[in-house]
């Protein structure tokens, strides 16, 4: 077979020989798919089906299915060169990803339950554009974190000989979230409550409208379903949140069943905002969350005193001290008119190394956006806008996040477009480069 | 129509001000001629429509309905030229400028640095018209950096430009 050809001297690897048995649950999953999706049709087939019949069914359909995970197992391979990682699969399409080290934005390393239990992990690259079929899934969970370490020092710009050797970073404990925080924390939170009061209500006024079953059946259980995510899923996601920091970047671990490791190299981050809802202020509590583009994940830290928060973002975007909530301008006042109540929650502030803006009233969130990151500003002003000499300003970042200066005087977000551009374009003359050891 | 003051940004001396004055450029009458073609077919069409139907068959006097799709076109042929001028784009050293709308204005600063891709596209009818749009892609897709309507040559020399500026520029995400 013409599959191991090696070119120009790159040494193509296998993914884990786990990798198969998570590739024949498929036609299973056809299977229990065309079930659930039309059951009448699937129920009168199982009772056509006879002890014979089954027996043989089972007899194709387990080889057809073991014969199918070891061959995409077979055809997929991947190997690192000194600029890129190359990814080909495919037994019938024939896909060949490359992967360009120094563009990566973060690298995620997954362990979900079972494959804890079995020893391995996905590795994916975020680069933008990639998706699900980009990941390496799977890798021993040794060698994932070998691979990690080797990629980040690729993309970091050591030399390719010594890429081998660099081994993984040392690491820095910033922030450890305790479980009790985090439980009292979603305890605190109105969506964990509006959805169980949901759950609880909304089944028993359709048990009292209609004395169907079914109906309510097929309505409690996704509603409780949201409730688990929201409340019990969140924890267990958020469990034991650690952001770390190392040479290489940002390192976030987190999860109690499923173990997610996640890796954002330095400057990769395209906007911060820190969020607090009403029931949090009381005991000084945010929630960060961050934008890297191409990557998922959004938290930065489920929950954490203000001033810890604060110390963290400063770490996470250099030379940026968060400005004080006395250091935001208001709307002015004739705004009211625009957006009544709404106005007295926006906000604004410049400073020399980000564009600060706030929204909201009862859950307050100011988003950061460094200069450096600002791919393009904008200003519009409605008609309504118009009358009261008003405009609002917007900042587009990398990450595909757009964060808005609502309700700034017409004169001023004039000013504030144009100066906005240009410290956008200065911003990025003192920026890291894109291989930060280099 | 005088669509508010993009001054400069006040950031530092004279010269500063002096190179940073936009200096702006509307669009070329071949987008309104297409536009109006447009509106008066379709809404032409439209009135013969809402003029025959009811006046063959419910009676003559049903057919002023017609003059519902012939108010809108008047009103679309004013509406299309006030548009039409309200778009305009600028290049500056360093960004450029696009301004459009009348009611909902909204001005559009974009750095040449920051552009990932310039597009040049024209479908069939605006390639009959001899036109084309220039279209900037940043790496944020909520960029809606377009310019319609610009004479072929106009919208060449505008990609190779702003190419050009932005590989001189170039900066990453």
């Amino acid at each position: 077979m013409s599959t191991t050809e090696p070119r120009e001297e790159v040494t193509e690897r296998r993914l884990h020989p786990v990798t198969p048995l998570r590739r024949a649950w498929a036609p299973v999953a056809v299977l229990v798919g065309w079930a659930v999706h039309d059951p009448d049709q699937a129920q009168r087939q199982l009772t056509r089906l006879t002890t014979t019949t089954l027996l043989i069914g089972l007899a194709v359909l387990i080889p057809a299915a073991a014969l199918y995970g070891f061959l995409t197992w077979w055809f997929t391979h991947f190997a690192v060169t000194d600029t890129e990682l190359r990814i080909r699969t495919g037994l019938l399409f024939r896909r060949t990803a490359h992967i360009r080290l120094e563009r990566v934005q973060a690298i995620d390393v997954t362990q979900p339950l079972l494959a804890r239990v079995a020893g391995v992990a996905k590795l994916k690259l975020d680069v933008i554009g990639t998706d699900k079929k980009d990941e390496l899934a799977f890798l021993g969970a040794d060698e994932a974190r070998a691979l990690r370490a080797e990629l980040l020092a690729r993309a970091a710009g050591f030399a390719p000989e010594t890429a081998h050797e660099v081994g993984e970073a040392p690491s820095r404990q910033l922030l450890r979230v305790p479980p009790g925080v985090l439980a009292v924390s979603l305890l605190l939170t109105g969506a964990t409550w509006g959805t169980l009061v949901a759950a609880v209500v909304v089944p028993t006024l359709l048990w009292l409208a209609t004395h169907n079953l079914w109906t309510v059946l097929a309505t409690a259980l996704p509603l409780l379903g949201a409730a688990g995510a929201s409340s019990v899923g969140r924890f267990v996601g958020e469990y034991d949140w650690t952001v770390a920091e190392s040479p290489d970047g940002l390192r976030i671990d987190h999860g109690l069943l499923d173990r997610a490791h996640e890796t954002v190299p330095p400057g990769r981050v395209q906007t911060v905002r820190i969020v607090e809802p009403l029931l949090w202020r009381g005991r000084g509590w945010v929630r960060v969350e961050l934008d890297v583009a191409g990557s998922s994940n959004s938290v930065l830290l489920p929950v954490a005193p203000r001033e810890i928060a604060e110390s963290v973002v400063a770490r996470v975007l250099p030379g940026v001290t968060v400005p004080a909530r006395s250091s935001l301008s208001r709307p002015p006042r004739r705004s009211w008119r625009c957006r009544p109540l709404w106005w007295r929650g926006y906000g604004l502030v410049v400073t020399d190394a980000v564009f600060a803006a706030r929204h909201g009233l009862l859950r307050r969130s100011l988003a950061l956006v460094p200069h450096a990151k600002v791919q393009s500003v904008r200003l519009t002003q409605g008609p309504w806008q118009r009358v009261w000499r008003v405009a609002d300003v917007r900042v587009d970042t990398g990450a595909n996040k757009t964060v808005t200066a609502r309700l700034r005087d017409a004169d001023e977000a004039a000013r504030l477009l144009h100066a906005q551009a240009e410290r956008s374009r200065t911003g990025r003359r003192d920026a890291r480069p894109d291989r930060w050891m280099a | 129509m005088e669509t508010g003051s993009p001054g400069d940004a006040g950031t530092a001396g004279a010269t500063e001000a002096a190179r940073d004055e936009p200096v702006w450029t509307g669009l070329p009458p071949g987008l309104l001629r297409m536009r109006r073609l447009l509106l008066v077919v379709w809404l032409g069409l439209c009135a013969l429509a809402a003029g025959l139907l009811p006046g063959l068959f419910a009676g003559p006097v049903w057919a002023v309905f017609a003059l519902l799709p012939l108010a809108l076109m008047v009103w679309g042929w004013v509406m299309l030229e006030r548009n039409w001028r309200s778009w305009r784009y600028a290049e500056r050293a360093d960004d450029l400028l696009i301004s459009r709308g009348v009611l909902w204005r909204e001005e559009t600063v974009v750095p040449y640095g920051r552009m990932q891709l310039v597009e040049v596209t024209s479908g069939p009818v605006e390639r009959h018209f001899g036109l084309a749009s220039v279209q900037l892609h940043t790496a944020a897709a909520a960029t809606d950096a377009t310019i319609p309507g610009l004479d072929p040559a106009e919208a060449e020399r505008l990609r190779d430009r702003l190419t050009e500026l932005g590989e001189a520029r170039s900066a990453g995400l």
